[in-house]
């Protein structure tokens, strides 16, 4: 949400503290800045029942097939699935110190998380593609001994595929954010953009939380 | 009337409609009045795209074998009616256009929260119009728009990817004005505008914006789901994997049943304004109404299973579902009796907004009555997938929510162009339209009743007088609706200039000059009494 | 929403115990607890989503609007989980009669 276009309908509505950054249908920056950490909350519950499908697909054939989603979830490799939650559990450390930043207007520090929060979100899928889980996982999904496993690897890909496209627009959020940072657009005044990104990715890395036990975790690793 | 503004020629005032020009003027506006129009315009040619498919299906059904076309097109036609129907008319249709316009001017404020997103969701709109119409032209679809699992994943071999992408993408357009709305009435009221002082079109309008906020992502996902197992062999519901294709019909219509209400709902909303306008009267229990728009919103998510008694669905999830839909007829009826009481005793006129509003209270109460026959599993059992269900819905989406749309452009209609139709010709539209559409889907219901199911291109001989009236019925609706948009198109240019308030309306909206000016207000209206303000009418007191 | 702001003290030590819940989930699914292992475990994740919605998301600071918004989030999926259940758990409750 850039401010482009505050300037050019302010004529007419007097009496209001004009900033460059305040958007012409609020009366003030708090307003607006209520308004949009609303608008991403609403918008989360939105992606939390888009999420809801696969959940609910997934909970049914989990009680339905323990035993195929047993053996399907014992195909991944549980160290590199806790290593990727520590990667991601880092990302959200760093974006929120990243919001913590902008709120005291630090451009450097502000940046500085930023990227290490782009980063860490890259690694979490360069992990993701590795070859320790996907290719075991692929051929399980191709022709596994019993159907319920296969079926547990269409699970595991899409809500993995669904999870991953989110850290993708996330990612490209927070490079928007970054350019607007290094342009100096973000203000302690004005750093609503940053707060409401963070948000986004916060909310990703909660799915992930219960993805890694849901999908690396079933029926223990025990021998 | 009380107007306190004084009334400058439109042409001389500056306001949304002649503030700038250009076909960038409107292609990049963030003014929700503009993208109101812009929303008006394209539902209004989807209509007649789905509307076609409809007239083609009429006819092809005046003969028993069929007159028209091969039973394959006709299956694609009513695909395509439904699809764009549901999806690209019915849906956007008052939120989109009389909600953008009117949700920011009832509640005093400048424009909606987010005006780019708002822009953002036209757009949306038109790319999942566009890809969804490419699909249905380029060889269309065949599953219904009800895209069941493993029909629509297996067995067809048409554009179902396409179609449902279209769909998929069209979700986020409601979203985003859902979104948008529930913000706005949230954070964007103006001072002294409490929500017990909001008008009860805002009251639908945020309980449809919480089913689409809640709703839509899981048609989304059924969506994606859908066009990943045709595409990447994603077997979620493939059964020769253990999957369940039921699994998808609960997805669908986890979202689809909330869907009617999201049709619907703001046709309650359109018709309480309606009701008080014409009536001259406060609004009888203001705060039932209101409330039992949520209570609507909310009860609509826990009703889906009764779409799904005949499918494996478990009988006693069944019995939970039939019970739970009969809750949902009691705020309905609530509203019923409310706008009932509210015309007792007023002061009634007639004209052409208020004859559609009472054509939606009998049509809405029988297409709501009716409703609960399917609602009960034994007669449900009797009368699913038969024209009876045709007759039933499309009571309540054409005769509930077109209507309503039709009467809420009417009212509004002087405030959006700041001209006046001909009274004369809209009450004639009003009335071919009430008498066309209960001809069209009245035989339905006895259709259904008897036996006729649904979705089949050829029938029993004896089932053709039914269908000759329906058809029949079915070309009279066609030319009423046809006729609004010949008189309103002319008024643009020719009507007489409307003034500020020319129903003598209460709100917000009717205080400002029409077409209003871009920032709607001149200054920041603050709010000091209730709602509705009428006069009691004289006669009131004998 | 939120009027204070959490320090960086704050945020290192959620995060710290972020990464020992992590820690912790692992090493428990080598321990044969029976059925009892995915409940710790989804025990686990709930407590690390409550950790990072309230103190890194803010909602430990914020007004009641967002936690409206969190608790419908739950409460539809809730109603989306259990209602689907019903029906897939009570479908072999009644069998058809065979021939």
């Amino acid at each position: 949400m850039s401010e482009s276009a505050a300037g050019s309908s302010l004529a007419g509505t007097s009496g209001r503290s004009v900033s460059p950054a305040l958007h012409h249908q609020f009366e003030d920056i708090e307003q607006q800045r209520e308004a949009g950490n609303f608008g991403m909350w609403v918008f989360l519950a939105t992606e939390m029942l888009f999420f809801s499908g696969v959940f609910t697909g997934y909970i049914i054939y989990r009680s339905l097939y323990y035993s195929g989603f047993a053996a399907g979830s014992h195909v991944l490799e549980v160290d590199l699935g806790a290593a990727m939650t520590a990667v991601l559990l880092a990302s959200s450390f760093t974006m929120a110190m990243a919001v913590h930043a902008a709120r005291q207007g630090n451009r450097a520090m502000l940046l500085g998380f930023l990227s290490s929060t782009i980063i860490l979100g890259i690694a979490f899928l360069g992990m993701k593609f590795t070859g320790l889980n996907f290719h075991p996982a692929v051929d399980a999904l191709r022709g596994a001994p019993e159907h319920t496993v296969e079926l547990f690897m269409c699970f595991y890909f899409f809500m993995t595929g669904l999870h991953a496209l989110h850290m993708i627009i996330g990612i490209g959020l927070l490079g928007v954010m970054a350019i607007l940072a290094w342009r100096g657009k973000i203000s302690a005044e004005h750093y609503n953009r940053v707060e409401v990104s963070g948000l986004y990715w916060h909310f990703v890395d909660i799915i992930w939380i219960y993805l890694f036990p849901l999908l690396y975790l079933i029926g223990g690793r025990y021998k | 009337m009380s107007t306190a503004i004084a009334e400058v020629p439109v042409e001389s005032r500056m306001h949304y409609l002649n503030a700038s020009y250009g076909i960038k003027s409107w292609l990049f506006t963030t003014d929700h009045k503009r993208i109101a129009l812009l929303y008006l315009g394209s539902i209004t040619l989807m209509f007649f795209i789905g509307g076609a498919a409809a007239v083609m299906m009429r006819l092809h059904l005046i003969e028993p074998a069929g007159a028209l076309v091969q039973p394959e097109t006709y299956n694609k036609l009513f695909t395509m009616h439904g699809v764009i129907m549901v999806f690209f008319f019915l849906v956007p249709s008052i939120p989109a256009t009389l909600g953008n316009f009117l949700v920011p001017m009832m509640i005093g404020a400048r424009d909606l929260a987010f005006p780019r997103l708002n822009l953002l969701s036209w757009y949306v709109y038109i790319t999942g119009g566009a890809i969804t119409l490419y699909a249905l032209i380029s060889g269309g679809v065949d599953t219904g728009w009800t895209f069941y699992a493993p029909l629509s994943t297996h067995y067809v071999t048409t554009h179902v990817i396409a179609t449902s992408l279209g769909v998929f993408i069209n979700g986020f357009s409601s979203i985003l004005t859902g979104l948008n709305f529930i913000v706005t009435i949230h954070k964007m009221r103006a001072p002294g505008m409490t929500w017990k002082r909001m008008p009860l079109f805002l009251w639908s309008m945020y309980a449809t914006s919480v089913i689409f906020v809640l709703a839509t992502p899981v048609i989304a996902i059924a969506m994606v789901l859908i066009g990943a197992e045709r595409l990447l062999h994603v077997g979620i519901f493939d059964p020769a994997i253990g999957g369940d294709p039921v699994l998808f019909q609960h997805l669908f219509w986890f979202y689809s049943h909330p869907v009617v209400y999201i049709m619907i709902l703001p046709g309650m909303g359109v018709v309480s304004e309606l009701v008080t306008c014409f009536a001259k009267k406060k609004p009888f229990g203001y705060i039932f109404i209101a409330y039992s728009s949520l209570a609507i919103a909310m009860i609509s998510f826990f009703v889906w299973g009764h779409h799904m008694f005949v499918s494996s669905q478990s009988v006693y999830a069944g019995f939970i579902f039939s019970a739970l839909s009969f809750a949902v007829a009691i705020p309905s009826a609530i509203k019923v009796f409310n706008w009932t009481a509210t015309l007792y005793k007023g002061s009634i006129s007639y004209q052409a907004p208020m004859l559609y509003a009472l054509g939606f209270i009998g049509l809405f109460t029988m297409g709501g009555l009716t409703g609960l026959f399917l609602a009960s599993l034994a007669t449900d059992v009797h009368l699913h997938d038969t024209y009876f269900v045709i007759a039933h819905f499309h009571y309540i989406m054409v005769g509930g929510a077109v209507m309503a749309y039709l009467g809420g452009i009417h009212f509004w209609w002087p405030k959006i162009t700041g001209r006046l139709y001909h009274d004369g010709w809209a009450r004639l539209a009003a009335l071919v339209i009430f008498v066309g559409f209960n001809l069209t889907f009245f035989p339905q219901y006895m259709l259904g009743y008897l036996g006729m199911p649904r979705r089949y291109a050829v029938y029993p001989a004896e089932f053709q007088v039914l269908n000759v009236l329906s058809s029949a019925g079915a070309s009279i609706l066609g030319m009423g609706y046809l006729i609004p948009f010949v008189y309103l198109l002319w008024s643009i240019r020719y009507g007489p200039v409307a003034g500020s308030n020319p129903w003598g309306a209460k709100g917000l909206e009717w205080e400002t000059p029409s077409p209003p000016p871009t920032d709607n207000f001149e200054e920041t209206p603050r709010i000091t009494e209730e709602p509705y303000g009428y006069a009691e009418p004289e006669h009131a007191h004998v | 929403m939120n009027t204070q702001d959490p320090s960086v003290g704050t945020y290192v030590f959620v995060f710290a115990v972020l990464l020992l819940l992590a820690a912790l989930t692992t090493g428990i699914a080598y321990i044969n607890l029976g059925p009892f292992n995915t409940v710790v475990a989804l025990a686990i994740a709930a407590v690390k989503m409550c950790l990072v919605g309230l103190f890194f998301m803010h909602l430990w600071y914020s007004r009641g609007l967002a936690r409206i918004v969190v608790l419908a989030g739950f409460f539809w999926l809730a109603l989306m989980v259990s209602f689907t259940l019903a029906d897939v758990f009570s479908r072999s409750w009644i069998k058809p009669p065979g021939p």
